[in-house]
């Protein structure tokens, strides 16, 4: 059996953490090692989701943990919750994915914008798991610009139909419900955009798994179709209003994904230290030339950076202080180290790290993917930009 | 039914451990600890037992330093309902001290069930759960890998060399766990915040310094380098002689 994972921790970032914030992290990097590390490789390689974990996963009470009890959520902190989605993308981006979606784009906006009776119904169906759910914002011709979405909602008399396409839609084709984000008014006004709990069994909504993904092989990302979709007047999320409400959604699962990343570059760089001390090669181990000791130095130093900044993030996140844009600066620098971190453990394993054996080129596949969601590392370097000039660059 | 589990604070088996200066104890620098995984059987038995009969109470007891306390509130995590800690600067090296020490705190507990590990992982000495069976007066049974209870008795299970032992006893009674009884719970996120509400009681114990002194500590011999005596087929022959002739395995 291999050992279990320790973490990285050059600078005692534990000791800033609470006993049950540490507990957290524990228990979902015991649950980790017990039950994804030992199936991720095959299912990467065979392109399935484990779907089999998802019970697993709301049994520990890891789907929207950041909201409240009386949800029947675990009411934790945002570093609590940070700390689970970092332990989980140790395992894999797909399964981090999965509960991103399942907690920061569909349960946070239904507590955000729901009425009290959509969260009563489907919060705690979602934290339980039996509710899959699903999030369609990006459109084919829309990604970086969500503002250009062409999929409307008109009322009708007895609720509103829905028309129009959604891609890149993480869990789409295993989702019970879809947030679906439509505009409500004229084509070109962003400000009509709203959010509706679209049921995926209704007439005229169908899924279809998007094939050939050479990243996040263990997730399933899916295209939507909504022809004619007929939904009750209660289906519409009452406080959605405008673009500013699938952008606050990204901006909770931004935050998650900062974390992330910092799984994925610890899990990089641990199987990068066991390499390099137990490869032999000129008769000693590769760890003692200086090429490979330099790139575990920058490896080390970028990770450790990276904790200090998600720890002050979702400290800051917890006093409601938390920017958007501290959150965009967070997630580029913690995926786009994260991607470097995987692909330098690539080259350092040698051929060896090109197997499905070992966790580097899984991870710097997904971590591929991780760059361009949830606004690509270029749009966050605009936001950035805007936020430091006053000037937007956008278009 | 009302239910003590006693449990240890143990170095993780995972971590690298280093021996202290003294040469008799372990440097606790940079050291993870965590509950005694033959405890984390006895405490998944006891919050079975409990819901299943759909009362009773789960107490959860600790010998140790203060820091024992994150130990018990994992169990409080996983589910139990309250803890005590017997504090004290350190676990004696002498069982039968830390025993004493707990059978003073569960004599009027009124207990049904007494649940040890059947070893904690640092010192493997097996000696704490009978010794307390022992100061009580009850009945023990070691390393228990299946049970039911029914009536005031029980029967268990204990997998020995070669097959299995079944035994019979009245309750009250002391028993240590062993792997395969029970699959121990992920102690759950809303258990972990459950656990910080639920009542810790701290006691400080001066527990008697016992007959037992550790002279020295010392980490087992490196292992020396593998040998390669060939590659191939060819080399079949020049194996076998080496594992016969040197290494006397075959």
């Amino acid at each position: 059996m291999a050992p279990k994972f320790q973490g990285v921790d050059f600078y005692d970032t534990d000791s800033l953490l609470s006993e049950e914030e540490r507990a957290v992290r524990d228990t979902v990097r015991a649950w980790v090692d017990d039950h994804l590390i030992p199936v991720i490789g095959e299912a990467y390689v065979a392109g399935h989701f484990p779907k089999q974990l998802v019970p697993g996963m709301a049994d520990l009470g890891l789907f929207g943990a950041n909201l409240p009890e009386e949800y029947g959520c675990a009411g934790l902190n945002n570093v609590a919750y940070g700390l689970i989605m970092q332990e989980l993308e140790r395992g894999d981006s797909g399964l981090r994915s999965f509960a991103s979606v399942q907690g920061a784009l569909v349960m946070y906006p239904i507590y955000s914008f729901g009425s009290e009776e959509q969260k009563k119904k489907w919060l705690p169906q979602m934290a339980s798991g039996t509710v899959i759910g699903c999030f369609g914002l990006t459109e084919p011709d829309f990604g970086s610009n969500p503002g250009g979405m062409i999929t409307v909602a008109k009322e009708a008399k007895d609720g509103w139909v829905l028309n129009g396409a959604k891609m890149w839609i993480t869990n789409g084709s295993t989702a019970h419900v879809a947030v679906v984000w439509a505009k409500t008014g004229a084509i070109d006004d962003a400000e009509s955009i709203r959010g509706f709990l679209v049921p995926t069994e209704a007439r005229g909504f169908s899924a279809k798994d998007q094939k050939g993904k050479l990243s996040l092989r263990a997730s399933d990302t899916s295209e939507l179709v909504l022809q004619d979709v007929h939904v009750p007047k209660d289906a519409l999320l009452p406080k959605s209003a405008g673009l500013k409400s699938p952008l606050m959604c990204l901006t909770a699962a931004r935050y998650g994904i900062a974390w992330g990343a910092v799984g994925a570059a610890m899990a990089c760089y641990d199987e990068a230290v066991s390499y390099a001390k137990t490869r032999l090669m000129f008769g000693k181990p590769i760890g003692g030339f200086q090429l490979q000791q330099a790139r575990l130095a920058d490896m080390l130093t970028e990770i450790t950076k990276a904790q200090l900044l998600c720890l002050q993030l979702g400290r800051l996140k917890d006093q409601g202080k938390a920017t958007p844009q501290q959150v965009s600066l967070a997630k580029r620098n913690n995926v786009n180290m994260a991607t470097e971190v995987a692909r330098e453990t690539r080259r350092l394993l040698g051929a060896n790290g090109i197997l499905a054996e070992y966790q580097a080129m899984r991870h710097l596949a997904n971590l591929e993917s991780v760059y361009t969601y949830e606004g690509t590392h270029d749009i966050h370097t605009l936001i950035l930009g805007q936020e430091i000039t006053g000037i937007s660059a956008f278009a | 039914m009302k239910i003590a589990v006693c449990i240890k604070r143990v170095a993780d088996s995972e971590t690298r451990v280093r021996i202290g200066a003294d040469g008799k104890s372990l440097d606790e620098a940079g050291v993870k600890f965590i509950l005694n995984p033959y405890d984390e059987f006895a405490v998944e038995e006891a919050l079975q037992r409990r819901d299943a009969a759909a009362s009773g109470e789960v107490v959860v007891l600790a010998l140790g330093p203060a820091q024992a306390q994150e130990t018990i509130r994992t169990a409080l995590a996983m589910g139990a309902d309250r803890g005590v800690l017997l504090q004290a600067d350190r676990v004696p090296v002498d069982g039968l001290e830390a025993a004493r020490a707990l059978a003073a705190e569960l004599k009027d507990g009124g207990y049904d069930l007494i649940l040890f590990g059947k070893m904690a992982i640092d010192d493997y000495n097996h000696q704490v759960g009978p010794m307390v069976a022992e100061l009580l007066g009850l009945p023990c049974v070691t390393t228990v890998a299946h049970l039911e209870l029914a009536g005031g008795r029980g029967t268990a299970e204990r997998e020995i060399e070669g097959g299995v032992e079944v035994v019979e006893f009245p309750l009250p009674a002391v028993l240590t766990t062993d792997k395969g009884l029970n699959e121990p719970r992920y102690p759950a996120l809303k258990g972990i915040m459950a656990a910080k509400k639920k009542p810790l009681d701290v006691k400080p114990v001066t527990p008697g310094a016992g007959g037992v002194v550790v002279l020295a500590m010392t980490p087992p011999p490196e292992r020396k380098e593998g040998r390669i005596v060939g590659e191939g087929v060819v080399a079949v022959a020049e194996l076998i002689r080496v594992l016969r002739e040197e290494a006397k395995v075959l």
